[in-house]
């Protein structure tokens, strides 16, 4: 039998839904420019079209047909060479529609794998989001931000083409440049694309991250119910309603804190979080109110603490918050854990308010599409210039 | 839930000259049915006019909706159930179909939905004869399909289904099928039972855990993919797997309180006994061939038949078993399965499958007879019987003939 390639896309639907398509299809393409067989997909149970929701695409190549049909024979691979996050938040782990649990994001890579992250973060900050793997793998960062590439109006930044180039630095045997190369001109028609692909090439490095290195946390897991233990009917026990908070300095129970699902998260759907200052809070419900995922836990003295392992992080809290900076969505790169801001400040709140501004300078980092009219079209420039300078 | 309104008037059982339609809406009536919904279309409408006038005589309470179409109507009821109502309903031929996606939802989400299905050909062309294959279209999909052959059987019957379906251990959709014309429209003396008898034999409908109801909160019919699909299935399957004993029972303690006996709940044996071959069918089609059969014996051709009643769940080994006593079976479908092996017949099909693990395998030769409401007359059936006759004696046959056809 010959040699077997896997290649996994992780990205968020819906609006890298295409960029995805057009590196796995890319990959593909260049792997039968030199002669090997390849398949590329999207996952089937995905549900690429919701906002945010981390999806996938794999690229399947065998050095001959038969290793190809070998390989497929498991359509969805359980290992990989290569795992690409086209959104470094992903590094965080991800939970699709599909999938029940949390799953690392290099869950699939085998040993001495790579996990390719388009990124402006330095490879600590990656690390220390991605979980622990009991094997070394590598680590490359493709410079940039989480990009739209290819879908509908959004400008071509050349992410699509860049992470093409790293593949063929990472991965020689897979796709080589001149392969990737000429398969962009015909797919693209596009020579200043080829050029990219071939400074991604050059200017791509890898760290390795030892087992050692990492989020220690278990991911949270559960096993499905056998077909006995399940109730009749397609009937589902709902989510009990919540109970009252505790105070931890009195003692006093107070708000309200609605149950939720144990086993279906959804946190990794977010890429912004809300950060509160309860110090300017007036108290007017709105958040909790208008919080289409109920994240808002109503604490004792009445004020709204966003529970980070329900928040998806779609904004819409900011946006109804009628009181200036009381509310305001960052970068999820720049947190790691899901802790409580409310406890924090209960603790110290001069200590909160400087952790607070501090999270606040990452305000303007990043969009997922609907953060305001524009705001892509704005950033574009800036990352097709990363594109030329690295 | 809905209180019958005059019915403690009559408790003696009283004799009534009413179709097969009619006998299924005075079950309704003694079954203190909810919930009803209703559109009409020939024969299933001569049922919906019938329960009309229950209501509108005030003999009758129950929700009574004419939807704005089939699809409306099944799903109207699926949810009347859901909510813990007994609820009835029925069509015939394409009104069925036009239905089909309500339909396929109700098993899964376990419904004891009870239908009349007044049998009827599909279009085109239109026809409003009997046809079995509006019935047997939902075989696959956990509905449990009862084939009955006189308004007396109808009433029985539909009391026995609501019982079966709203059992617990098995909680899936039953179809009762009338052949339209020989059944819907046709009067005969009935038997009606007193209501004392009736609530003794049927207790309340029970929906347990699965009430969608405030005080149970559950959410149903969520969208699952392929992690919970199997598990789903088989838990329907496990359910129709445990209709068959739960058939029994109901027969058992119907014959117990009412007094009527059917002996064998799966199919009716006619003078098998020292048969030598035997015809299988389903439906009125029975009295054409019980004649025969008389005329035949007095000619010393020893033909038995043997009707078959509950299609879903299909009881294959008993069957099989049965069958398996004669030198040769004539299975007689009012209904087609283009392009099935052997270009035959929904049923014989089906009995074929059963013979197949069988020890005794004798021929099983298929005929499409009566399609459309074409009578199946006594002539065809002397035919079919001489065909089994030549089979039996070793004279192959061809595996499916057209009975009744111009030619």
């Amino acid at each position: 039998m010959g040699r077997l390639f896997a290649v996994e896309i992780v990205y968020r639907g819906i609006f890298q839904k295409t960029l995805a398509k057009n590196i796995s299809r890319g990959i593909v393409l260049a792997a039968h420019a030199e002669g090997k067989p390849g398949i590329s997909f999207g996952r089937y149970g995905d549900s690429p079209e919701r906002n945010g929701i981390p999806a996938k695409n794999f690229a399947i190549v065998g050095t001959d047909d038969v290793t190809l049909e070998e390989g497929m024979a498991k359509y969805e691979p359980t290992e990989v060479d290569i795992s690409i996050a086209v959104d470094d938040t992903l590094c965080k782990g991800v939970e699709s529609w599909a999938w029940y649990g949390l799953q690392p994001i290099n869950r699939l890579l085998k040993p001495g794998g790579a996990l390719i992250v388009t990124s402006r973060e330095q490879p600590d900050a990656l690390i220390a989001m991605c979980h622990r793997k009991e094997y070394p793998y590598r680590l490359a960062i493709v410079k940039g931000t989480p990009s739209f590439s290819g879908l509908w109006v959004y400008k071509d930044d050349h992410t699509d083409v860049r992470i093409l180039g790293a593949v063929a630095k990472l991965l020689p045997d897979l796709v080589g440049l001149e392969a990737v190369q000429k398969v962009i001109l015909a797919e693209w028609r596009d020579p200043l694309k080829a050029t990219s692909a071939a400074r991604a090439y050059e200017r791509t490095t890898t760290t390795t991250v030892r087992p050692d290195q990492g989020n220690p946390e278990k991911p949270y897991q559960f096993e499905l119910p056998k077909w006995w233990e399940m109730r009749e009917g397609i009937a589902i026990p709902c989510i009990r309603p919540g109970q009252p908070m505790q105070d931890m300095d009195n003692h006093k129970t107070g708000g309200f804190r609605p149950e939720r699902n144990p086993t279906f998260k959804k946190f990794t759907t977010r890429t912004m979080r809300p950060v509160v200052n309860f110090d300017t809070c007036i108290k007017c419900t709105l958040c909790w109110l208008q919080c289409p995922d109920s994240c808002f836990d109503v604490t004792p003295d009445g004020l709204y603490d966003a529970n980070m392992e329900a928040c998806c992080g779609c904004g819409v809290c900011e946006a109804v918050c009628p009181v200036t900076d009381c509310v305001t969505m960052v970068n999820e790169v720049a947190f790691h854990d899901n802790a409580s801001q409310w406890e924090m400040w209960k603790k110290d709140k001069d200590a909160y308010q400087t952790w607070l501004n501090g999270k606040i300078e990452h305000r303007p980092e990043r969009s997922h599409g609907f953060r305001y009219r524009g705001q892509y079209e704005e950033q574009t420039p800036e990352m097709l210039e990363i594109a030329r300078e690295g | 839930m809905a209180q019958a309104v005059a019915h403690r008037a009559e408790e003696t059982e009283k004799t009534a000259l009413i179709t097969g339609s009619e006998a299924i809406a005075v079950a309704c009536k003694l079954a203190d049915v909810d919930v009803i919904t209703a559109y009409p279309i020939r024969p299933y409408d001569t049922v919906m006019q019938y329960v009309a006038k229950l209501v509108a005589n005030g003999e009758f309470d129950c929700e009574y909706i004419v939807a704005e179409s089939e699809h409306s109507q099944f799903e109207i009821v699926k949810h009347a159930s859901a909510v813990g109502a007994r609820v009835f309903s029925g069509s015939s031929g394409v009104g069925w179909m036009y239905a089909f996606e309500a339909l396929t939802v109700t098993p899964a989400l376990r419904i004891p939905m009870v239908v009349m299905v007044g049998n009827r050909a599909l279009d085109d062309p239109g026809a409003f004869g009997v046809e079995h294959n509006d019935a047997l279209a939902v075989r696959d999909l956990g509905w449990q399909l009862v084939w009955v052959d006189s308004a007396q059987e109808a009433l029985d019957t539909a009391l026995i289904a609501y019982r079966v379906a709203e059992d617990r251990r098995v909680f899936l959709p039953c179809a009762i099928s009338c052949d339209g014309a020989f059944l819907t429209h046709s009067q005969g003396l009935v038997k009606i039972p007193s209501q004392d008898k009736v609530d003794a034999f049927l207790p309340p409908y029970q929906r347990g855990d699965l009430l969608l109801h405030p005080d149970n909160p559950i959410t149903i019919a969520p969208q699952a993919n392929e992690d919970w699909l199997m598990e789903i299935r088989r838990q329907t399957a496990a359910g129709m797997e445990r209709s068959t004993a739960v058939i029994r029972e109901a027969y058992a303690e119907f014959e117990q309180i009412f007094g009527r006996k059917y002996g064998n709940p799966f199919f009716e044996e006619y003078a098998t006994e020292d048969a030598d071959v035997v015809l299988v069918g389903m439906g009125t089609l029975s009295t054409p061939v019980k004649v025969a059969i008389r005329q035949m014996r007095r000619e010393g051709k020893k033909v038995g038949f043997v009707r078959v009643r509950w299609f879903r769940p299909f009881a294959a080994e008993e069957l099989a078993r049965t069958l398996g006593r004669f030198s040769a079976v004539g299975v007689i479908d009012r209904d087609f399965s283009l392009g099935s092996p052997h270009l035959g017949g929904v049923l014989a099909t089906e009995v074929r499958a059963a013979m197949y693990l069988a020890t005794s395998q004798p021929p099983v030769l298929g005929f499409i007879c009566g399609l459309g409401g074409r009578e199946v007359t006594v002539p065809d059936v002397r035919k079919m019987s001489d065909i089994i006759r030549e089979a039996a004696e070793g004279h192959p046959q061809p595996p499916t003939q057209w009975i009744g056809l111009r030619e």
